[in-house]
């Protein structure tokens, strides 16, 4: 997909996004909102995938870490058709495949079931391990929250990843710099986050604007160093493209109610 | 009764003859391999063998990783560490129902002088409670064997309750069905239903009994989950039961058995640790301290009929 088109998707995956949320009536705007562009850069041009065959094995493979993202998810697998639109009137509703977090039994097209902070990373350092056991050329990327690097067991992934040199796998972190309770840095300091990266084996890239698509598009172009696994790491704006939640972190783990909504829509015209 | 061999050893080996014939077997450690004995697998098959280091969370959350792109992995650590990573196997394993195979040793108190932080007393019961997790708890080497070639191919989480002590082999000539329990001593006064080293144990005990002129019959459940709910039921129906094992006797075999009696009737007991935790010692002392030597398990029998 060329830059204009994949720009054009990113506006829509963020109405999709909205219009999901309020029509669930919960979810997380928040972080799926700063997140489009980094997922519909992989799905949209960097991830050998077939929608048509979610399960081809030599697909590459990606881990929503932060699994509450998952309308974010939903949306760019949605738009790169791994399945109808129609699906998203079900999110959070009983019986339905667009589960609060995400299911890889029941979605297609998701990879691993996500949702309790710090698993997905441990499963993508599992699947590059087991793919490239068996010879496999697959690429395996997930995508981090910074609050969720709060957990030890990140960091216990992290040190297997460069143990294992695991040169096939890209972890991308999407610092908004806010969690559920406010800012990082009062809740928790990440501290020296990026100085802590490297110390722990990544190849890291910084991307100073974490929303801006050629920018990302560029760090996930860059070769990966020899057996050492990459990291991304993303500067995003939590709630980017809708202004009332842009940096607010009342915004984390709430859904829009109808009027907000369509405030929001007006803001996210979409790319003539 | 051949010469003494620990479940973990049989692990051990069960695992280097699985490996040869089935590429797909991967195995972990958390820096207990020597322990686990699964070194003989690393050494056997070092490129599908994966130290983890001190870092149980993540190997085993890794193995779900890996069991995702069609390898079998089998996780090993002790069991006490088995509530340590307990969220990690029940959103990272269970819920998304992978194939992975937890083979957890030292469980119980017969690990011995370590003492209480390292005696597994709960993981039956906390292994119970996920939806979609097998359960095999072995009695000896024979047994353990066995169950590791049933846990390979069963398609989903498998916990294998495996311990640290050498014990002899008592399940010789029985076959090992997952779900269907094996009657080792046919009696008709009580039947005592029980599972991993307690199974000698009770063997013991019920010579005892017989002396005494009480004919006990000895049930190895094998399988803890999916529970063989129908020898429970017919027992049930005929004479008292006695649940021994080496675990709390809340939420363990005996809970899973009380289960079945209050559905459907029938007198039962549990002999078990009475809640409470372990503590160092030897293995022997241990098991007489909390009642579960042959001759207290006797006597404990006696009392409660």
């Amino acid at each position: 997909m060329d830059l204009l088109a994949l720009k054009r998707q990113c506006t829509e995956i963020r109405r999709d996004i909205i219009t999901m949320l309020e029509k669930s009536g919960s979810g997380h705007p928040g972080g799926s909102l700063s997140s489009v562009e980094i997922m519909a850069a992989l799905y949209g041009y960097k991830m050998n995938i077939d929608p048509q065959n979610p399960t081809m094995p030599e697909r590459d493979r990606f881990v929503l870490s932060k699994g509450h993202a998952a309308p974010g998810l939903y949306a760019t697998l949605a738009n790169n058709g791994f399945f109808p639109k129609s699906e998203y009137d079900g999110l959070r509703q009983i019986g339905r495949m667009l589960q609060g977090h995400p299911d890889r039994k029941k979605c297609p097209g998701v990879e691993a079931s996500t949702g309790s902070l710090g698993h997905g990373v441990s499963v993508a350092v599992g699947m590059a391990l087991g793919l490239r056991q068996q010879g496999g050329s697959q690429q395996v990327y997930t995508l981090l929250g910074d609050g969720e690097c709060q957990e030890g067991m990140v960091w216990e992934a992290f040190m297997a990843a460069a143990h294992y040199h695991l040169d096939n796998l890209t972890v991308l972190i999407d610092w908004n710099g806010l969690q559920i309770d406010g800012r990082n840095d009062d809740v928790m300091s990440l501290g020296d986050f990026p100085g802590k990266l490297r110390a722990f084996g990544f190849d890291l890239i910084q991307v100073q604007d974490g929303n801006d698509l050629e920018q990302i598009i560029s760090a996930l172009d860059a070769p990966h160093a020899p057996g050492k696994p990459k990291c991304i790491l993303c500067h995003t704006l939590k709630g980017k493209g809708v202004s009332f939640m842009e940096g607010q972190a009342g915004w984390h783990g709430k859904a829009p109610n109808a009027e907000q909504a369509a405030q929001a829509l007006k803001e996210l015209e979409v790319l003539e | 009764m051949s010469e003494k061999k620990a479940t973990r050893a049989a692990y051990g080996e069960a695992l280097v003859a699985l490996g040869a014939e089935n590429e797909k077997i991967v195995v972990l450690d958390a820096d207990l391999s020597c322990s686990t004995m699964t070194r003989g697998f690393a050494d056997a098959y070092p490129d599908r063998f994966f130290n983890c280091g001190i870092a149980e969370a993540n190997m085993v959350t890794i193995a779900s990783g890996l069991s995702s792109t069609g390898l079998i992995p089998f996780c090993s650590t002790f069991a006490v560490f088995a509530s340590r990573c307990y969220e990690q196997i029940r959103n990272g394993v269970c819920y998304p129902k992978m194939n992975v195979k937890f083979a957890f040793t030292h469980a119980g108190i017969t690990v011995g002088e370590d003492g209480a932080t390292h005696q597994a007393i709960e993981d039956i019961a906390i292994m119970r409670a996920l939806p979609g997790m097998t359960i095999l708890c072995p009695c000896d080497a024979a047994e353990t064997a066995l169950a590791v070639r049933a846990a390979a191919e069963i398609d989903g989480p498998v916990y294998l309750r495996l311990a640290r002590l050498a014990t002899p082999t008592v399940s010789e000539g029985t076959p090992f069905v997952v779900g269907k329990a094996n009657t080792l001593r046919e009696g008709k006064d009580v039947a005592l239903i029980t599972c991993g080293l307690m199974v000698e144990a009770c063997l013991g005990a019920a010579e005892i009994l017989k002396s005494q002129g009480i004919e006990a019959a000895v049930v190895n459940m094998h399988t803890i989950k999916p529970l063989d709910e129908a020898i429970v039921r017919e027992l049930a129906g005929k004479m008292p039961l006695i649940t021994v094992e080496e675990h709390s006797i809340i939420g363990g075999l005996g809970d899973a058995v009380a289960a079945v009696v209050a559905e459907h009737g029938g007198r039962l007991h549990k002999i078990g640790l009475n809640d409470c935790f372990g503590q160092s010692g030897k293995p022997a002392d241990l098991l007489d301290f909390y009642g579960l030597t042959p001759e207290k398990i006797a006597l404990s029998v006696r009392e409660k009929l």
